[in-house]
């Protein structure tokens, strides 16, 4: 970047006003008139459509209406029947979809988080080279997750190199646990080196002294990661796996692919979504849909009140960022 | 320590280095070898191809596949979406990294929230509104969906990349005699170019992956993005996966972005990390 010549002499009055209240009316009014296409895009693309499914969700499909016999050429109102169908007629494959989505989650997230840190560490301690294996962590995260999908599909097919390498003659991408175990396995090679990254740049940030003085005092290894990386690097990781939860959360494109729609090991809340509206049952999608928003902004909800993360940063743009942990 | 425990470890950390690379890499370039062989030896499992053939690319380019048509639909839709977002996401993000006013935590805050937002929750309603409409099959039944994951990934990628940038500058124009429109269109969108440009990368990509929202918005073969078309290919027989066409398109999908990567991983980097570390 372009280095300018220090301004000595003149200097702009320092602007800085720290309270909120003694923001000027002119920077307020400018600031409307910025942020205010964004806001209502959002607002058309996201609000919107959020409000939509929450009213969709209480109307039934068109067609022959059980109660009364007659046909109905408009969507009816039923109510809260959609949810009380999900926690009781549909209740199973509903839970199904829950419980998949969650164990994803949970299961993919800790191991990326894992592997992930062990990618930074090693990265970390190589000088050589090290453009060359950031660009190679890199693919993964670029490839798309749908040829992603495609390819683990490939790699897991019956007559695939992964059973070439293991000596066995697993049926993966069929219905049963080694389903799970192809998506989680497909799902942590793209997203590990993602938040091998973020967590390089964390350690990448811990000055060298801290550890010397550890060393001096006799800690080793094993203990200057537990009680100096880890604490150290620890908001860069949170708000790493806070975004893979969110995320992981939604997870829809690889299961849809690796696998196929409709499998009851895979299917996620996401999939059992877009099936139901892809068969024009708009209610019942609707309902699923508000629950997964629900589910989803609980998680993240807990997350920052919980840890105590903040994602935004310093709020006036100059006072280092805090992202420190508080609890 | 002596030096040849020094020594030893060195050579533990680079074979780690080589581990680590290989595991990203290795299923990658099992993708471009499976679509350089012949459909005969597809289940081959040598590391190399042998003979090499080019019959995949021949049979991916087919007219019959139709997936040129499905990578323009690609870029057409990423193209619009990047763009759009990105001039929307430059004002707002200035205003975020340099304004004061009220309530700008909770907006920023408001616009970070909406990219966790799951994107099944606005595809349901917008399937049901765009089918009211007339919609389907079109390029903006695509790409006004995707702003919802676009636009906030701009506006945080860029609030970063204009944070960075001293507040001198602009001063420094303002009192040469810039107006703040001025300053704003002079000075700090030339020296914020290579945010922009991260942000534009980083943005196309995320909309160039997209699958959720084409999928469900098109129904005709001929709006299809390129990840659903490679998605739905067909083979000779119904029965039949074409999985050496389908690496071979998987491959022309991924080699723009892997190059784009490659010669910018720096910036992509600093882009994906500004938020996180610090």
């Amino acid at each position: 970047m372009t280095e300018l010549p220090a301004e000595t002499g003149v200097r702009a009055r320092p602007r800085r006003p720290a309270a909120r209240g003694r923001a000027t009316a002119g920077a307020g009014r400018l600031a409307a008139l910025l942020v205010s296409p964004t806001l209502l895009v959002l607002a058309v693309v996201v609000l919107y459509p959020t409000l939509m499914a929450l009213k969709e969700s209480l109307y039934g499909a068109k067609g022959l209406d059980p109660s009364t016999g007659f046909i109905s050429a408009t969507e009816p109102f039923v109510g809260l029947r959609n949810y009380a169908d999900i926690f009781g007629e549909a209740g199973a494959r509903f839970f199904n979809a829950f419980w998949n989505t969650t164990f994803f989650t949970v299961v993919t997230v800790s191991l990326e988080t894992v592997v992930g840190v062990a990618m930074a560490l090693i990265m970390h301690r190589a000088f050589r080279g090290r453009a060359l294996v950031r660009a190679g962590i890199l693919v993964p995260w670029a490839v798309p997750t749908a040829i992603s999908g495609l390819l683990w599909r490939w790699i897991f097919n019956s007559d695939g190199v992964a059973n070439a390498l293991l000596g066995q003659q697993i049926l993966w991408t069929t219905e049963g646990f080694h389903a799970k175990v192809a998506v989680i396995v497909a799902e942590v090679w793209k997203t590990a080196p993602f938040i091998g990254l973020l967590v390089l740049a964390g350690l990448q940030v811990i000055p060298k002294e801290v550890y010397e003085a550890a060393r001096m005092d006799g800690a080793r290894p094993v203990r200057q990661f537990w009680h100096i990386t880890l604490p150290l690097v620890k908001p860069a990781l949170l708000v790493a796996v806070l975004f893979r939860c969110m995320d992981a959360l939604r997870m829809f494109d690889l299961p849809y692919i690796l696998v196929g729609a409709q499998k009851h090991s895979v299917e996620t809340l996401s999939m059992l979504a877009q099936n139901e509206a892809s068969n024009v049952r708009f209610g019942p999608a609707s309902a699923y849909a508000v629950i997964l928003f629900l589910y989803v902004f609980l998680i993240a909800l807990a997350f920052v009140r919980l840890l105590g993360t903040d994602l935004v940063g310093g709020g006036d743009g100059r006072r280092p960022r805090r992202t420190e942990v508080t609890a | 320590m002596t030096t040849l425990t020094a020594k030893w470890r060195g050579g533990l950390v680079y074979a780690g280095v080589v581990v680590v690379v290989a595991c990203c890499l290795a299923p990658f370039y099992w993708m471009l070898v499976s679509s350089l062989r012949r459909t005969g030896d597809i289940f081959d499992t040598t590391p190399l191809p042998s003979p090499l053939s080019f019959e995949n690319y021949r049979a991916v380019f087919d007219p019959a596949q139709g997936f040129g048509r499905a990578l323009l639909n690609s870029l057409v839709v990423a193209g619009i979406t990047t763009v759009l977002a990105l001039l929307l996401a430059t004002f707002t993000a200035y205003a975020m990294a340099r304004l004061e006013f009220r309530f700008k935590r909770l907006i920023l805050t408001l616009i970070i929230a909406t990219s966790m937002f799951p994107v099944v929750s606005i595809v349901v309603p917008l399937l049901k509104l765009f089918t009211d409409i007339g919609w389907i099959n079109t390029y903006q039944s695509m790409i006004v969906p995707s702003m919802s994951f676009a636009l906030p990934l701009a506006v945080w990628n860029l609030t970063t990349f204009f944070r960075q940038m001293p507040d001198e500058l602009e001063h420094a124009a303002m009192v040469d005699g810039c107006t703040r429109g001025q300053a704003f269109r002079k000075v700090i969108v030339p020296l914020a170019a290579p945010g922009i440009f991260t942000t534009a990368i980083i943005t196309f990509i995320a909309a160039w992956n997209e699958f959720l929202i084409a999928l469900s918005m098109t129904n005709k073969p001929g709006m299809q993005t390129a990840t659903v078309a490679i998605s739905k290919f067909t083979g000779a027989t119904t029965y039949e996966t074409p999985f050496g066409s389908q690496m071979a398109a998987g491959v022309l999908v991924t080699v723009p972005l892997v190059v784009m990567v490659l010669l910018f991983q720096r910036r992509i980097v600093a882009g994906l990390t500004a938020g996180a570390a610090k």
